[in-house]
């Protein structure tokens, strides 16, 4: 299933006072029990009433982050021979998703002192996500957090991944993992011109589980007892079910 | 075809599952057993976090065993009494077994406790197997009978003894309890029924006669894995019920065809097999534990401490 959403960026009044303005068409994400991946495509478009301005060209920053969750990372370290999760370091809250993408290297389309302001880069969302208990090595845990994340595709950065044509017409695809954590998902969008960020605008999308799959899931959290009810009386009703066949079969 | 799983959190080929489960199935009808401590860790292979796999095995194995016992039931050859003992001691040991396996998750360290379990499980049974049957296998060609005899062992010295009909026993019901706790904890920290202990220890420890053995430890297996179902349904939210459906089918399916194989098999050279696919699993789990990861951190939920 393809998760579209439409935005519509518009930039209006005098080129230097730009201002973005979002329209969704669609402000729910779903995911039902059959699922292959998906993409959010964002576009949208920059109406314009005076000359584009040539030497220092608008730059676009778009980034997905899904609801924050406590986590808890481990480190391994062997012991009697064997690997054994032994210390961690605990983050209050980190974005169970998070992606970004722009329309340049970031680090062209951004300057450090506006993402230490708006906290955009992966690097900078995550470490200041939650403050991290523990005297250790914190730095090491959030940067292996970022990794696994990354691994497992949860968090994206992705340079160049914004179209921007003409300076006007811009879009991006940004496709999450299966396990949508349930919640609000903010996607911020940023136009930028020689580093600085000239114009922001957020929206929220909902996201959440869907039909069968919503069902259990929720049942399974709030109404524990039912839940594991009916697994046994599905389990027993498909065993008696498998006995009761196979006996017609053989006596065939 | 992609499939996700609600409470595992991971899609996962939904043809897969259903081969898993027929392979299982297929095993498990050839060589009469549960085949819980096979899928279990297959289920690690495929990405399906332990703690997840345990739980729904458990629930699986409510549904090949009751299919099982049906036929016990009409052959009657299953021990009611005995079987109620060694459920009151189960039931025991799967609380006791989810208490250890909440307390460790809290920890961290779940995962490592259950593939530990495992490898020394799988060890331990795959060896004993496959030097058993090479010694039968030489026996049978040797022609030499192996000698039966009726052993009075200490279930028959120590108190509180009780009369089993069906089994011609009048033994103590501390052995059987024992058992059973035993049998409960590694169903609840493996998510196995623990068939393949249960019946050694009918047969040796407690002087079962062989055809009630099966399906007694059937019986006592349907409410002690259902038990442990619940108890991590409602603890640990890790049922996972898409899984359980998927893996049933092909388990179901599977064991009626493994059943039909299996008769016209040759038994020692099949158990053979058996263990050395135990032991390669075994040594697979045990490989990664001490191998240095390529990984050394890892995420776990938050708000454990």
């Amino acid at each position: 299933m393809r998760w579209l959403m439409l935005m519509f960026a518009l930039v209006t009044g005098p080129a230097w006072a730009e201002e973005v303005v979002l329209g969704l068409s669609r402000d729910k994400v779903a995911i039902t029990a059959t699922f292959e991946g998906s993409d959010i495509l964002i576009f949208g478009a920059v109406k314009r009433e005076s000359p584009i301005q040539e030497k220092e060209p608008l730059e676009v920053v778009v980034s997905v982050s899904g609801p924050s969750r406590p986590v808890t990372v481990w480190r391994k370290e062997r012991q009697l021979g064997i690997w054994v999760n032994s210390e961690s370091v605990e983050v209050d809250g980190a974005p169970s998703f998070y992606a970004v993408a722009s329309s340049a290297p970031l680090s062209e389309v951004l300057s450090e002192g506006e993402d230490l302001r708006h906290q955009i880069t992966l690097s900078r969302a995550i470490r200041s996500s939650g403050a991290l208990h523990g005297f250790k090595d914190t730095r090491a845990y959030t940067d292996a957090l970022i990794r696994i994340r990354e691994k497992q595709g949860a968090y994206t950065v992705n340079e160049g991944g914004v179209v921007f044509d003409e300076q006007t017409l811009f879009r991006t695809s940004i496709s999450r993992p299966a396990n949508l954590t349930e919640g609000m998902y903010l996607t911020r969008i940023c136009l930028t011109r020689g580093g600085q960020i000239v114009s922001e605008y957020d929206a929220f999308i909902d996201g959440r589980k869907v039909g069968l799959e919503r069902w259990l899931y929720t049942l399974a959290h709030e109404r524990p007892r039912w839940y594991g009810l009916m697994s046994l009386a599905i389990a027993i009703a498909a065993g008696w079910g498998a006995s009761a066949i196979f006996r017609v079969l053989q006596r065939r | 075809m992609q499939i996700y799983l609600p409470i595992a959190e991971v899609s996962v080929n939904a043809f897969l599952l259903l081969g898993l489960g027929g392979i299982v199935g297929i095993l498990s009808g050839m060589f009469g057993v549960g085949g819980g401590f096979l899928m279990t860790p297959l289920l690690f292979f495929i990405g399906i976090p332990p703690a997840v796999a345990v739980a729904t095995e458990a629930n699986q194995i409510v549904a090949s065993s009751f299919s099982g016992v049906l036929a016990h039931f009409r052959r009657k050859t299953v021990d009611f009494r005995m079987g109620t003992v060694l459920l009151i001691g189960g039931l025991v040991g799967a609380a006791l077994g989810v208490l250890v396996f909440n307390y460790l998750r809290s920890l961290g360290q779940v995962d490592l406790l259950v593939k530990l379990c495992y490898v020394v499980f799988l060890g331990i049974i795959g060896a004993m197997m496959f030097f058993e049957s090479l010694r039968a296998i030489r026996k049978s060609r040797s022609g030499v009978k192996i000698p039966t005899r009726k052993k009075h062992g200490i279930a028959h010295k120590l108190p509180f003894k009780m009369r089993f009909r069906t089994s011609g026993l009048y033994i103590s019901v501390i052995p059987p309890l024992l058992i059973g706790v035993a049998v409960g904890i590694l169903a609840a920290i493996m998510g196995v029924g623990g068939g393949f202990i249960m019946v050694p220890a009918m047969i040796y420890l407690l002087g079962m006669p062989t055809k009630v053995v099966v399906g007694t430890s059937l019986f006592q297996i349907i409410f002690v894995t259902a038990f442990t179902t619940l108890l991590h349904a409602t603890t640990n939210y890790t049922v996972d019920i898409a899984l359980a459906v998927l893996l049933l089918v092909g388990g179901v399916i599977g064991a009626q065809v493994g059943t039909r194989i299996g008769t016209r098999l040759n038994a020692e050279q099949l158990r053979i097999l058996l263990a050395l696919m135990v032991l390669a699993v075994c040594f697979k789990l045990g490989l990664d534990l001490l191998i240095k990861p390529s990984e050394l951190y890892s995420i776990g939920a938050g708000g454990g401490h």
